[in-house]
């Protein structure tokens, strides 16, 4: 007895993927293990901790709530998508780098995902939109105030840039 | 963010550095146990006990033996006869520990068999196959009556639930208590916690069997592992081959599984498969034996009406769970500071590791410091109050004075260092102490609770064992050495070699720096690698806040070595004495005729290439190790327990302000002031770091973090939805403010400080919410101070709560 697999195409940081999987495959699974982008973590699959966070058309969701099959023909952007063309790190990533908005980096993905959706939608960003917008995000390393430094330093840098 | 510039003179240690580790966890790069996908490699489903405590009558394995993709089913009756017993900490030998049940289960969530699968779907389809005939048996999850003689045995074979208990005696406590104008009691509990990584533990096993090597990537934090496994395994220690390079998604302590790994190392090879298994919250929850002290303090003081307190007697019981492991030695490290930052000359101490029915406790941040900081401080307050004296007035009192330093207190060990006086002062001016206790009056005026919380606290540093020997005489070791080893290749290029791995705390920044400012080169430009633990040096892995000490003074006590070799060929080729020389950058000149000198590539050149030019009775080429004791390390303790432990004691001072909801008992922290002294700083931003995620995770301990167990020892809170961590949401922005007093026995004048912030946060916040429940009359001495238990106590009172507003 195999299981029944079911074909899905998603573009993942910009590229087509197409595989056939199982329809009980999560979404974190799915691009772990199948697409082997490891940057997306998975810290409890229920939803609360928000380490698989990965925007889905622009949105950051869990991928451990999501079947890979419910992604079917939508565009995701992981940890992996987040640097600049050229490859080199993005003002935000570079930001958490700057302001040691990380320690063991295994929640840092989702907290990154989390900031790039606040920052495209609101560039300036007051301290509580951060922290609203990082609070489904869980951290045990940083106490969260270098990752608010970070994400406010970023919309700093990228106002500057846009002068 | 730190400073461009070092406050303290050096050229790199304390000046603003970015992590080294960083760029590749920002991109996705990192390699954690999760990632490491091996060829051919299948995976594990734990069986986990349903009950607290049953003998298991049968496993019947055919159906899912039968189900697709399965490989094997392995019982404890197989894996207990081919393996032996995991290390135990205290003198226990009957309280047997291995991965699978041996016939009884003592916790709900003990694993009692493993599916190994080609997926964690299948395996997990597997297990729910398999039929588990419990026969049920007695079982007990209040350690109060655990330690009672005819409450049920979780190891019958032990004779008793206790595992652990002493009553130290040190300095004339009797005389002090019968002859103090005062006295108070209280009792106080540390509920039971842990530090909750968001990565959970996993581990990948495989067998080589042409070489008879077991190679191990886990997300490990431990001492010992590779030699803990090998004797479990009955290896020999060189077939026992444990990966550093594994990036470890937060410890803080908890991540020492010894049972996961030697489980999946015994599947690994017996099935001549690479194995994987990786824990899912429940486990980690339930079955990680990851839990941290759970524990009951009678405390009794003796002082003054001037506010000196003379004695203390501390009585504590400590709820290990069903196992033993090292969990009773966390009874054994507050020995070391067992009189806070006071000067309290007596002591009692007399502390019980007990077992329930309930997941084993393992290592957390602190190894139970935290708690016992905590009844010491809930303690002072206690004493403020019967005096109607001042908090920060009584504490000002018995703080030890900078000029008392070096300092021996009763129990046997020597504070190093401190000025705790200008620490607190400082941190009573960030905060604006008396703006503050306006604005918590106002509040109170306004119908509010609101209560200011003080904690002055301290952090042993160093990490040394002398806990182990006082806890358990056949234990005699007195080393927990580190070391690094620092290699200068033929291009010039420098590498760092250290042989443990790290869950967060920039290692490699460390080593990288340490280095760097001892040869004077850029750090940038330092490659630091991890040995495996067949090629490592000597390390007793990052715990109890040692690596800045430990392996911060062994990377600059190779590059010591290094330079004085550098010094040596250029003494030889210039033709002079090596103190007549000047080292610059690496480049070394005639300090009489700077025109003589010799440049960090010539130099290179000579040790790698030329031997005609090296001076004589040196070894070709450039590297070199050294191994470092921790410092006041190597002694024994008396037989009267008197034991110098830590070499380093930080210190720490929380001030924070506190308000509760009348109507809802929800608490908000909406100012918070750390002052910290952990002596030099090698990168500021880290140790800042360390500090605000340990604040982060006492604030978690203090208001919202539980294991709960219901009476039939079924854990309750196996979720993140029960579990509660705080978010961004619940943590305020803190501020630390930095003081620097060197200590003289480390390198640089660095002190410990991976532990910062946890060891202090608690008490300061059950101290804030006691000042804001304190007009009501009501107080709270349980550990978390949930909102739930706060409505309770606030209706208790009479006050708001019940009537909402």
């Amino acid at each position: 007895m195999s299981e029944k697999l079911y074909p899905v195409s998603i573009e993942v940081n910009g590229k087509a993927r197409s595989a056939q999987v199982p329809a009980r495959l999560s979404l974190v699974d799915f691009l772990r293990e199948e697409l082997r982008l490891t940057g997306t973590h998975v810290g409890c699959e229920h939803g609360i901790c928000g380490a698989c966070s990965v925007m889905l058309d622009g949105e950051p969701v869990r991928s451990c709530l999501m079947f890979a099959v419910q992604a079917d023909g939508h565009h995701l952007t992981t940890v992996e998508g987040l640097a600049q063309a050229d490859g080199s790190l993005s003002i935000l990533q570079d930001s958490f780098c700057e302001a040691h908005g990380l320690q063991c980096g295994y929640c840092t993905p989702g907290m990154l995902i989390a900031s790039q959706a606040l920052l495209n939608e609101t560039p300036n960003p007051s301290e509580a939109q951060i922290r609203d917008a990082i609070g489904g995000n869980l951290c045990r390393c940083t106490g969260y105030r270098q990752i608010v430094d970070a994400v406010q330093l970023a919309a700093s840098r990228l106002a500057a840039e846009k002068k | 963010m730190a400073d461009a510039k070092s406050p303290y003179g050096f050229r790199y240690i304390g000046a603003k550095r970015r992590t080294k580790e960083h760029p590749r966890f920002v991109t996705g790069r990192g390699r954690y146990v999760a990632d490491i996908a091996l060829p051919g490699m299948k995976h594990v489903a734990i069986i986990a006990s349903p009950h607290a405590s049953a003998r298991i009558v049968s496993i019947d394995s055919a159906a899912a033996l039968a189900a697709p993709g399965v490989h094997y089913v392995l019982t404890g009756a197989e894996f207990c006869a081919a393996t032996d017993a995991l290390a135990i900490g205290v003198d226990t030998p009957r309280v047997t520990r291995y991965a699978l049940a041996n016939g009884v289960v003592r916790y709900a969530g003990e694993w009692v068999a493993a599916v190994v699968a080609d997926t964690r779907a299948l395996a997990e389809d597997a297990a729910e196959l398999i039929e588990v005939e419990y026969a049920t048996t007695p079982h007990v999850v209040d350690p109060e009556i655990a330690v009672l003689a005819d409450s049920p045995q979780v190891h019958p074979a032990h004779g008793s639930n206790v595992l652990f208990h002493r009553r130290f005696v040190w300095g004339a406590v009797d005389e002090a208590f019968a002859n103090a104008q005062n006295t108070v009691k209280l009792r106080v509990r540390w509920g039971r916690s842990s530090t909750v990584p968001i990565e959970t533990f996993g581990v990948a096993a495989q067998w080589d069997a042409g070489r008879e090597i077991l190679d191990v990537w886990a997300s490990i934090q431990m001492p010992k592992f590779p030699d803990q496994l090998a004797r479990a395994l009955r290896l020999p220690g060189n077939a026992v081959r444990v990966h550093y390079d594994v990036d470890v998604g937060g410890s803080y302590g908890v991540k020492r599984g010894i049972k996961h790994t030697a489980l999946v190392s015994y599947l690994a090879r017996k099935l001549g498969m690479p194995v994987r298994f990786l824990e899912d919250r429940l486990e980690n929850m339930r079955g990680g034996d990851m839990h941290g002290p759970d524990r009951l303090f009678d405390m009794q003081a003796a002082f003054d009406n001037d506010g000196t307190i003379r004695a203390l007697k501390i009585r504590a019981l400590d709820d290990v769970g069903a196992y033993a492991g090292r969990s009773p030695l966390q009874l054994g490290k507050p020995v070391s500071a067992i009189c806070g930052p006071y000067r309290i000359k007596a002591v009692e101490y007399e502390p019980t590791s007990v077992m329930t029915n309930k997941t084993p406790q393992e290592a957390v941040r602190g190894f139970g410091q935290s708690p016992t900081n905590f009844a010491i401080e809930r303690t002072i307050d206690h004493i403020a109050r019967h005096l109607d004296m001042d908090r920060i007035e009584l504490r000002q009192k018995n703080l030890l004075k900078k000029e008392e330093f070096p300092y021996l207190i009763p129990s046997g060990s020597t504070y190093d260092s401190g000025d705790y006086h200008t620490v607190l002062d400082k941190a009573m001016k960030a905060i604006d102490y008396p703006a503050l206790v306006a604005q918590r009056d106002a509040a109170r005026k306004a119908g509010k609770l609101a209560g200011i919380g003080i904690s002055t606290c301290l952090e042993p540093s160093g990490g040394n064992s002398a806990f182990e020997p006082l806890f358990n005489p056949k234990n005699d070791t007195t080393t927990w050495m580190d070391s690094c080893l620092v290699r200068v290749d033929l291009s010039g290029a420098i590498t760092g070699v250290m042989g443990t791995s790290s869950s967060g705390q920039g290692h490699e920044t460390l080593v990288s720096t340490v280095i760097g400012e001892v040869l004077e080169r850029d750090p940038a430009s330092i490659r630091v690698v991890r040995a495996d633990s067949l090629n490592a040096l000597p390390s007793n892995s990052p715990v109890g806040s040692r690596m800045a000490i430990m392996l911060g003074g062994a990377a600059a006590g190779a590059a010591r070595k290094i330079k004085a070799t550098l010094l040596a060929i250029a003494a030889h080729n210039l033709g002079c004495d090596a103190a007549a020389l000047d080292y610059k950058d690496g480049n070394i000149s005639l300090r009489a005729d700077p025109a003589k000198k010799m440049s960090w590539d010539e130099l290179i050149a000579v040790a790698h290439r030329k031997y005609h030019l090296m001076p004589p009775g040196f070894e070709p080429g450039l590297q070199t190790q050294f191994v470092w004791e921790v410092p006041t390390g190597g002694v024994l303790p008396t037989p009267e327990g008197v034991a110098q432990i830590y070499p380093c004691y930080s210190f720490e001072t929380h001030i924070v302000y506190a308000e509760i909801d009348p109507a809802t008992a929800k608490p908000s922290l909406q100012r918070y002031v750390c002052g910290h002294d952990c002596g030099v700083m090698i990168n500021p931003d880290i140790v800042h770091g360390m500090t605000y995620g340990g604040i982060a995770h006492g604030i978690g301990a203090a208001l919202y973090e539980k294991f709960s167990y219901t009476e039939d020892g079924q854990l309750e809170s196996g979720t993140f939805m029960d579990y509660l961590l705080p978010s961004a949401m619940e943590i305020p922005s803190v501020d630390i403010v930095d003081h620097c007093t060197p200590s003289p026995l480390t390198t640089f004048g660095q002190k410990g400080s991976g532990e910062a912030g946890y060891l202090g946060a608690p008490a300061a916040i059950a101290n804030a919410i006691n000042d804001a429940l304190a007009p009501l009359n009501a107080s709270l001495e349980t550990l978390p101070m949930s909102q739930e238990a706060l409505f309770r106590v606030i209706s208790a009172s009479g006050a708001a709560g019940s009537g909402h507003r």
